[in-house]
């Protein structure tokens, strides 16, 4: 069959009544295993343009192609010039890939010529690559003749399939054909039919001829048709002899088209891609499972979870409302998660503080203050007192200069339940897994944690690189950021929170703000139109960071004052410190002050307020979204109220950041003759020093000489 | 995302916090099919929402037959009475890349940038500052442009090429593999190839010319400016950008679905490289 193909591209070629070369390039290239044939084929016709890459054989069908993109018939726009600019137009095509769009075309060809020779045609060129690809080829977009090459492509497909199938009947045709194909010279219409009308054609093959017709009309969606379709999945079906095929046949028939889109490069099948999606379930079913554990201390739990415990699903209603939120499945892990922290930790409260996205993996974190007395140890990282130069270096040989560089003091870290410490943070990956505590926060940190701007990766011993340098790895730099957002962020309505009825408790001025709030049971909630519009119905909960680092400011002068006394037999630090005697003390916002006091980033208001509904109002909740910090998001409906932060968890700046610059180099040591570098003496100036010695040592000598002498007359006397 | 199978993916683009309250999805769920209807569209997507200082815009986008052609953009501030915008000119984004800042949510608003310009009076040359006017439509255009031809991402195999030239959307798409969902190379930009004419042939000779005719992740500059995670265990992969941050890409591997939300403030972010 395979002999009478290229003679089949070439009555299709001619019916077309295009020039024979770019059929003959198909012919060519679409012929694997008959390489004699396609000499033998008319290739005379153009054999110049013969030495095409076989790949490259839709390049040339387009250029030629005259298929009619409606008229089957009549000779389609064939533009001369085309041949010589498709076959560089085309980088690898393939060539299946375009026969597949020429079967339509085939197929409106025959309906159009004598039916005979439409049969015929469908022996087709072996095409090498037969796996029943049908991707349509790039390159035959490329000029205008898309239409075209795809018809023409079409009809290489069809040879392989229908070989396989209509073997006699074509064979006696094709047989025919061959010998018309004998002459060179283009073909008319009328040369096909002449062959094909030794067959007497009959009431039952034309109207055979015409549903294979219709079958093999090519989809103007896809390019694929019916035909080759249903001879594909007939192969493979006869080919693998599955059980009851009749009921699988849909999943065949998806599976052919699906293979059109995939290249099979290797065998190996992926195994054990599912596992980790069953870790999580494993786990996350042990949260679910988790309420079944004892049942005798249910009671005691049950006390104080209903406490410690927050209501996130209600919470997270309302953050709905707003448009926030991490879909109902999730908020609902989390829930179980926490309650899973409550349970296992001594916990007085407990709330869910939001999510940080991380490159690789996210944090979920939750705000936790422990029961009095119950504050888990953490591990004291001793301060490491200020290492100063005393004077130890005191040797008898050669002091060494003392640097006179004094590191800046650091400033000790607050104290827990105090400050930027107040709560206590746990975080985890996902729920189900275990939760971590996060470490206290320390000043430094929140001050470089101010001046770098890095993702996190969602592993909390990644390191930190960055400059300044941040002291500490991921779990310190979340720590700060999550404070410095909740210094920020963290509101609720005016009156909700009021200060402890305590007066008098008012002790230096330095610790004289008061940090202690207590919710207000006389709360009798505020207008939700109220929260809308006016910001100074809205408060800050949570204490402002001082720039120092710290809520309550330290002075760090008081403590080397004490030290100084200590020390007082140093001389040392008389000399070097140079600090003033007074640091101004850092003054924040108070607590619960309203937050229209907040200042603006650059004419941008810091806080934007909604209704979450413009078309219910009555039900509405108030939303407030932080534009300093984006993601951070607090809702209330006048008595509730919850704050949620979700994000990345950075600062919002108009303007791009600009890392801080390094320092100027430091003056560490005095700089006096020991130390100060000078010029080795040149030449001249040693031997000018040696005249000045030499002449320095003669006068003594002179001088000696003298004094002798006189002493030697004395003698004589 | 498709407005078809809006509220499966809102649930699935959820990870990233930011979604649409009950009313805003009942109201874009009738609006969009009203808006398909209308345009004709052949799908409408529904692209995000651009938060501003004082309203927020929800963006829905129309595509024709064929998914790659220029895509109309229409513009909501209540997502029931949507506006069409104009489409992107290259003058617009030159205009609007002066703009720093919030988006205000006010069509009309107008950004205000004085310029120092020549003028030529006469035989004498000077400058003149002069105040030029940037409407926040103009600037909305162009961001909602910038953003599609930077992060809009689409999974190899969702769409296809035909040889007549439209790119269709595959049917027989059932989603990537777990194997392959893990690689950015697997994902492509929703846009016109750029940088795929620079491939090598070696490089092209791999390629399956009816599925990657678009420019990969993989190749994105700079190196690490996509977040990939697999949520849910292995059921969800997620992709975020770190240049538009706000941008989440979404897709359950073995399964149809995939899309892209962007919910942000419309800026991008150009400290990407110091915060890596």
């Amino acid at each position: 069959m395979e002999d009478s193909t290229p003679l089949k591209q070439k009555i299709q070629h001619q019916e077309l009544g295009e020039t024979g070369r770019p059929w003959e390039e198909m012919v060519t290239a679409s012929q694997d295993p008959e390489p004699a044939l396609s000499e033998a084929s008319e290739l005379e016709q153009g054999p110049e343009t013969g030495p095409q890459p076989r790949s490259s054989p839709p390049g040339i069908l387009q250029s030629g192609a005259s298929t009619p993109v409606d008229d089957l018939v009549g000779p389609g726009v064939s533009s001369p010039p085309s041949p010589s600019q498709e076959p560089s137009s085309t980088p690898s095509p393939l060539a299946p890939a375009v026969q597949d769009l020429m079967a339509p075309w085939q197929s409106d060809k025959t309906t159009s010529v004598i039916s005979e020779a439409g049969t015929p045609h469908f022996d087709h060129l072996e095409q090498s690559s037969d796996n029943g690809e049908s991707t349509p080829h790039q390159t035959c977009q490329s000029e205008g003749n898309t239409f075209h090459q795809s018809q023409q492509t079409k009809c290489h497909l069809y040879g392989p399939r229908d070989v396989s199938y209509n073997n006699s009947k074509r064979k006696e045709l094709r047989f025919d054909i061959f010998q018309e194909e004998d002459s060179n010279s283009n073909y008319d219409l009328d040369q096909p039919e002449s062959g094909a009308s030794e067959v007497a054609p009959s009431m039952l093959e034309i109207a055979i001829q015409n549903a294979k017709a219709y079958l093999l009309k090519s989809s103007s969606k896809s390019g694929l048709n019916l035909y080759d379709h249903l001879s594909e999945m007939l192969t493979k079906v006869l080919d693998k002899r599955p059980e009851n095929a009749v009921d699988i046949i849909e999943n065949v028939s998806q599976d052919v088209k699906m293979e059109h889109f995939s290249i099979k490069l290797d065998t190996l099948q992926n195994e054990n891609e599912m596992l980790p999606a069953y870790e999580i379930a494993e786990k996350q079913k042990a949260l679910f499972l988790q309420g079944n554990l004892e049942g005798a201390d249910q009671e005691m739990e049950d006390e104080i979870a209903e406490h410690s415990l927050p209501n996130v699903m209600e919470s997270a209603f309302y953050f709905e409302q707003a448009g926030v939120g991490l879909g109902t499945d999730e908020t609902y892990r989390i829930f179980l998660a926490l309650k899973q922290l409550t349970d296992t930790h001594p916990i007085q409260k407990c709330r869910f503080w939001g999510k940080i996205l991380g490159l690789e993996m996210n944090y979920i974190v939750a705000e936790v203050e422990f029961r009095e007395g119950e504050d888990e140890e953490e591990v004291e990282e001793e301060d490491e007192p200020e290492e100063r130069d005393n004077g130890d270096n005191e040797a008898n040989e050669d002091e060494l200069p003392r640097s006179f560089y004094k590191a800046p003091q650091s400033i000790p870290k607050e104290e827990s339940r105090t400050g930027a410490n107040k709560y206590v943070y746990f975080v985890c990956n996902e729920p189900g897994r275990p939760w971590v505590k996060l470490p206290g926060v320390t000043p430094a940190q929140i001050v470089i944690a101010r001046k770098i701007k890095k993702f996190f990766t969602g592993r909390l011993d990644t390191p930190i690189v960055s400059y300044p340098p941040f002291p500490g790895n991921e779990s310190n730099y979340l720590r700060a950021q999550i404070a410095r957002i909740s210094a920020g962020t963290q509101v609720s309505p005016l009156g909700f929170y009021h200060f402890g009825e305590e007066e008098g408790e008012e002790e230096e001025e330095t610790e004289g703000r008061r940090d202690s709030f207590e919710e207000n049971p006389d709360f009798e909630g505020i207008q939700v139109i109220d929260l809308v519009e006016s910001l100074s119905n809205w408060v800050h909960h949570v204490q402002h960071i001082l720039p120092q680092g710290r809520c309550n400011w330290f002075n760090p002068i008081q403590k080397s004052e004490e030290e100084e006394a200590a020390e007082a037999e140093e001389e040392e630090e008389e000399e070097e410190r140079e600090e003033p005697d007074y640091i101004e003390q850092e003054v924040g916002p108070p607590l619960l002050t309203p937050i229209s006091e907040d200042l603006e980033i650059q004419n941008i208001p810091p806080w934007t307020t909604r209704l979450s509904s413009n078309l219910i109002p009555q039900y509405a909740i108030a939303v407030l979204r932080s534009n300093l910090w984006t993601g951070a998001y607090a809702f209330s409906n006048g008595k509730k109220f919850e704050n949620f932060y979700i994000g990345w968890g950075h600062k919002y700046s108009p303007d791009s950041y600009t890392p801080p610059v390094p320092p100027p180099v430091y003056q560490e040591y005095p700089s006096g003759p020991e130390i100060t570098e000078m010029d080795d003496p040149s030449v001249e100036e040693e031997q000018a020093f040696r005249a000045a010695q030499e002449a320095a040592v003669n006068s003594t000598e002179e001088n000696e000489e003298t004094e002798e002498d006189e002493d030697e007359e004395d003698d004589y006397d | 995302m498709d407005e078809e199978s809006l509220l499966l993916s809102l649930e699935l683009a959820s990870g990233s916090g930011q979604g649409l309250s009950p009313d805003r999805r009942a109201s874009l769920l009738t609006s969009l099919m009203l808006v398909k209807r209308d345009y004709r569209f052949d799908r409408v997507l529904f692209w995000g929402r651009i938060l501003g200082l004082v309203a927020d815009y929800y963006i829905a986008q129309g595509l024709s037959e064929d998914q790659l052609a220029p895509r109309k953009t229409l513009y909501s501030l209540n997502c029931m009475e949507w506006s069409l915008l104009p489409p992107a000119t290259e003058e617009m984004e030159m205009q609007t890349s002066v703009v720093k800042g919030r988006f205000m949510g006010d069509p009309s608003h107008a950004y205000e940038h004085t310029e120092l310009q020549k003028v030529n009076e006469g035989e004498k040359v000077f400058e003149e500052e002069v105040v030029v006017q940037i409407k926040e439509e103009t600037r909305l255009v162009s961001i909602i442009d910038q953003i599609d031809k930077a992060v809009a991402v689409i999974p190899r195999g969702a769409l296809f090429k035909t040889p007549f030239g439209p790119i269709r959307v595959n049917r027989t798409f059932e989603g990537l593999s777990l194997s392959e969902a893990k690689k950015l190379s697997s994902y492509f930009h929703f846009r016109e190839p750029v940088e795929l004419k620079n491939k090598t042939l070696l490089e092209k000779a791999d390629l399956d010319p009816s599925l990657d005719f678009m420019d990969s992740l993989e190749h994105d500059i700079p190196k690490g400016s996509w977040s990939i995670q697999m949520e849910r265990g292995n059921t969800l992969v997620v992709l975020r950008s770190l240049l538009w941050p706000g941008l989440t890409f979404y897709h359950a591997p073995r399964t149809k679905n995939y899309g892209y939300i962007y919910v942000g403030t419309g800026e991008k972010n150009i400290d990407l490289p110091f915060m890596l």
